[in-house]
C-alpha cells in the first residue's frame, strides 16, 4: 500500500464515514417505498435467527453460570449469597444479555454479510444486479438490517432468560440454593427501566451488525484477498462499535431512568 | 451557412425519431485514480445497429460500456441512451432505464446462488410477470441459446462456455432494446466462441436488436461482419458476393483513445499504420 499523506488519509477516512451513514440511511428509507422484498426478509431472519439460535442459548447459558459462581465467592464475604439470583439477573438483562449477543451476531453475521456481499462485489454480481434494474441496497442490505433487528430483540430475550436459568441452576446444584428464593430475588430485581435499557441495546447493536457488515461487503476491493480483509474489519469494527454504542446507551439510560 | 443547403433530417417528421441514435458518447473522459482510462471518446450508435468493439486488453472496454449502462459515472462528457442523458439523472431513474438494456458481462455474473432458471427469470421476476408467463419465457430464452437442459443447474456446475450463454439467456430474455456484449467469447475455444457469435448474429437478424459488444478476437468480429443468419436453415451463412452486413460498424478503442470509428470496408482499407499492424 502506498504511503498517504495526512490529508489524503484524512480525506478517505472522511468519505468513508460519509459512505458508511448515506447507506445506512438508504437501508432504513428504503422499507418505506416499493418495491419491498418481503421474502428476502423472512430468508434472513431464518438465517440469522434461528441459524444463531444454539449459539446464543449456549452463550448465554454459561455466562450466567459462570456469573452465579463468581458472584457467589464474592457475595460469602458478606454473607450475602442469597442475593446471587438478583446479580445474575440484574447483570444479564441490562449487560451481559445484550452485550454478549450483539458481539456473537459480529462473529456470526457481520462477517457472514461482509463475505457474502464482497463476494458478490468482486465477482460483479452486485453490477449485474444494477444493470437488471435492481437496486442492490433495497435487495441486499434493506432485508439484512430489519431481519437482523427484529431477530436480535428476540434473541437478547432468550439469552436473558437463558442466562437466568443457568444461574438458577449452578445455585440450586452447586450453591446449595433454594430455586424459589433465587427466582423471587431475580425477579424482584429488575425493574422497568432495567428491562428497557437491556431492549433498547439490541436494536442499536443490530443496526451496527447489519450496516457495518454490508457496508465492508458492498466496499470489497481486490479479489478473494479482499473479500477476506473486508470480513475481518466487518467483525473488528461491528464488535467495537457495539461496545462504545453500549458505553452510550447505558450512560443515556441513567440519565434518563436514574439507574 | 454551407450547412444550411444540405437536406436536412429535421424537416422530416417522424424520421428524426426513427434516426435517432440510441447510443451518444459525447467526449466522455474517466480517470480512475489519476489515470485517465478514457480520454473524449465520442461516438453513436444508430438504431438496429451492431457496434463492434476492439482493441488491446487494458484499453478501457469495459469502462466504456459500464458507463453505457450508467454503472459508473464518467468524469466529464455527456452519455445519451435513448435520448436521456444518463450522466444526469438520478439513480432511480436509471433503474427503470436499464430495464431497456440486457447485459453480458466478460465475467458472466451469475448469481451462483441461484438456479440457471431464477438467473434468467430475475428480471422477470423483478417485474412481477406472472409465474406462468416466466417459466415459458425463460425456457425460450434457454432454447435459444440451446442450454434448456441445465434449467435446474446452478451456475458452479457449468462450464465457462454454458455460463456465458446463460447470461446471453438473462440478457435477452426481457427483449432489452439495447443489448451490451462484454467480450461474450474471451477465454472460449474457438468451437464455443463461433456457437456464441452465432447467437450474436441471430439476435442481431432475427430481432434487429442494436447491440453493443466487445471482442478480443478479429475473427469473431468479421464472422459478424459478412455472416448473416438463415432463419430457415438455422445457422449463418456468408453473405453473397462478399457482401457485409451494413449495420455492423467498428470502433477501435487504445489506451482510452478512439482510434477507429467506421464501417467494416473503411477499417479494412484503413491506413493507419498502427491499425494496420492491430489488424494483421
Ligand atoms: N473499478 C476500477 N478501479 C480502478 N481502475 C479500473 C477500474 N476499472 C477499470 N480500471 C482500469 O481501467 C483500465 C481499463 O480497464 P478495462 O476493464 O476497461 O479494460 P478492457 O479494455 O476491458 O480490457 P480487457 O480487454 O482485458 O477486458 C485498466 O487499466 C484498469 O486497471
Ligand atoms: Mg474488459
Amino acid at each position: 500500500m502506498p504511503l498517504l499523506s495526512p490529508e489524503e488519509f484524512a480525506k478517505q477516512k472522511v468519505g468513508a464515514v460519509q459512505d458508511y451513514a448515506i447507506l445506512s440511511w438508504q437501508a432504513v428509507a428504503n422499507l418505506f417505498s416499493r418495491p419491498r422484498y418481503w421474502a428476502d426478509i423472512f430468508t434472513q431472519m431464518d438465517l440469522i435467527g434461528v441459524g444463531s439460535l444454539p449459539t446464543i442459548a449456549l452463550t448465554g447459558f454459561f455466562t450466567g453460570s459462570v456469573l452465579a459462581l463468581q458472584s457467589a465467592t464474592s457475595l460469602k464475604t458478606f454473607g450475602a449469597v442469597s442475593m446471587t439470583g438478583n446479580l445474575v439477573a440484574l447483570a444479564m438483562v441490562k449487560e451481559l444479555g445484550p452485550v454478549l449477543t450483539g458481539l456473537m451476531l459480529a462473529g456470526r453475521n457481520a462477517s457472514g454479510m461482509a463475505s457474502e456481499l464482497g463476494s458478490m462485489k468482486v465477482t460483479e454480481q452486485i453490477d449485474a444486479m444494477r444493470a437488471l434494474g435492481t437496486d442492490p441496497v433495497r435487495k441486499l442490505v434493506t432485508p439484512r438490517l430489519y431481519a437482523t433487528i427484529i431477530m436480535l430483540f428476540f434473541l437478547t430475550i432468550i439469552a436473558d432468560a437463558v442466562g437466568i436459568a443457568g444461574g438458577a441452576l449452578i445455585s440450586v446444584t452447586m450453591l446449595g440454593m433454594n430455586a424459589s428464593t433465587y427466582f423471587s430475588t431475580s425477579y424482584r430485581a429488575l425493574q422497568y427501566a432495567d428491562i428497557v435499557q437491556g431492549l433498547t441495546k439490541p436494536l442499536f447493536s443490530a443496526f451496527i451488525v447489519a450496516t457495518v457488515g454490508c457496508y465492508f461487503g458492498m466496499n470489497t476491493k481486490g479479489g478473494t484477498q479482499g473479500v477476506g480483509r473486508s470480513t475481518t474489519q466487518a467483525v473488528v469494527v461491528s464488535s467495537i462499535f457495539i461496545i462504545i454504542v453500549d458505553f452510550l446507551v447505558s450512560r443515556a439510560m441513567i440519565g434518563i431512568f436514574g439507574r | 451557412m454551407p450547412q444550411e443547403l444540405l437536406p436536412s433530417d429535421a424537416v422530416r417528421p417522424g424520421r428524426l425519431t426513427e434516426k435517432e441514435p440510441v447510443v451518444v458518447f459525447e467526449s466522455v473522459s474517466i480517470a480512475f485514480d489519476l489515470k485517465p482510462v478514457l480520454e473524449n471518446v465520442s461516438f453513436s450508435v444508430q438504431p438496429g445497429e451492431t457496434r463492434i468493439i476492439l482493441g488491446p486488453a487494458g484499453g478501457g472496454k469495459s469502462v466504456l460500456m459500464k458507463l453505457a449502462n450508467g454503472l459508473i459515472r464518467p468524469d466529464s462528457g455527456a452519455i445519451r441512451i435513448f435520448g436521456e442523458d444518463i450522466t444526469q439523472i438520478r439513480e432511480r431513474d436509471l433503474y427503470k432505464l436499464r430495464g431497456r438494456i440486457g447485459m453480458v458481462f466478460q465475467e458472466s455474473a451469475l448469481f451462483d446462488s441461484l438456479s440457471v432458471e431464477d438467473n434468467v427469470a430475475y428480471r422477470l421476476h423483478e417485474e412481477q410477470v406472472p409465474p406462468d408467463e416466466v417459466h415459458t419465457r425463460v425456457v425460450e430464452a434457454l432454447k435459444f441459446v440451446e442450454l434448456e437442459q441445465a434449467i435446474a443447474k446452478f451456475p458452479p456446475e457449468l462450464s465457462g462456455g454454458m455460463r456465458r450463454r446463460v447470461s446471453i439467456a438473462r440478457a435477452i430474455v426481457s427483449n432489452p432494446d439495447l443489448i451490451l456484449y462484454d467480450s461474450p467469447t474471451g477465454g472460449l475455444d474457438p468451437i464455443t466462441s463461433t456457437t456464441i457469435i452465432e447467437l450474436v448474429m441471430k439476435e442481431r437478424d432475427v430481432n434487429r436488436t442494436t447491440s453493443l459488444l466487445i471482442t478480443h478476437r478479429l475473427q469473431d468480429a468479421f464472422t459478424l461482419a459478412m455472416n448473416r443468419y438463415d432463419r430457415a436453415k438455422g445457422t449463418m451463412e456468408p453473405i453473397p458476393g462478399n457482401g457485409v452486413d451494413e449495420g455492423t460498424k467498428f470502433l477501435v478503442l487504445n489506451e482510452g483513445r478512439v482510434v477507429f470509428d467506421g464501417t467494416t470496408r473503411e477499417l479494412v482499407g484503413s491506413t493507419d499504420p498502427w491499425l494496420k499492424q492491430y489488424l494483421s
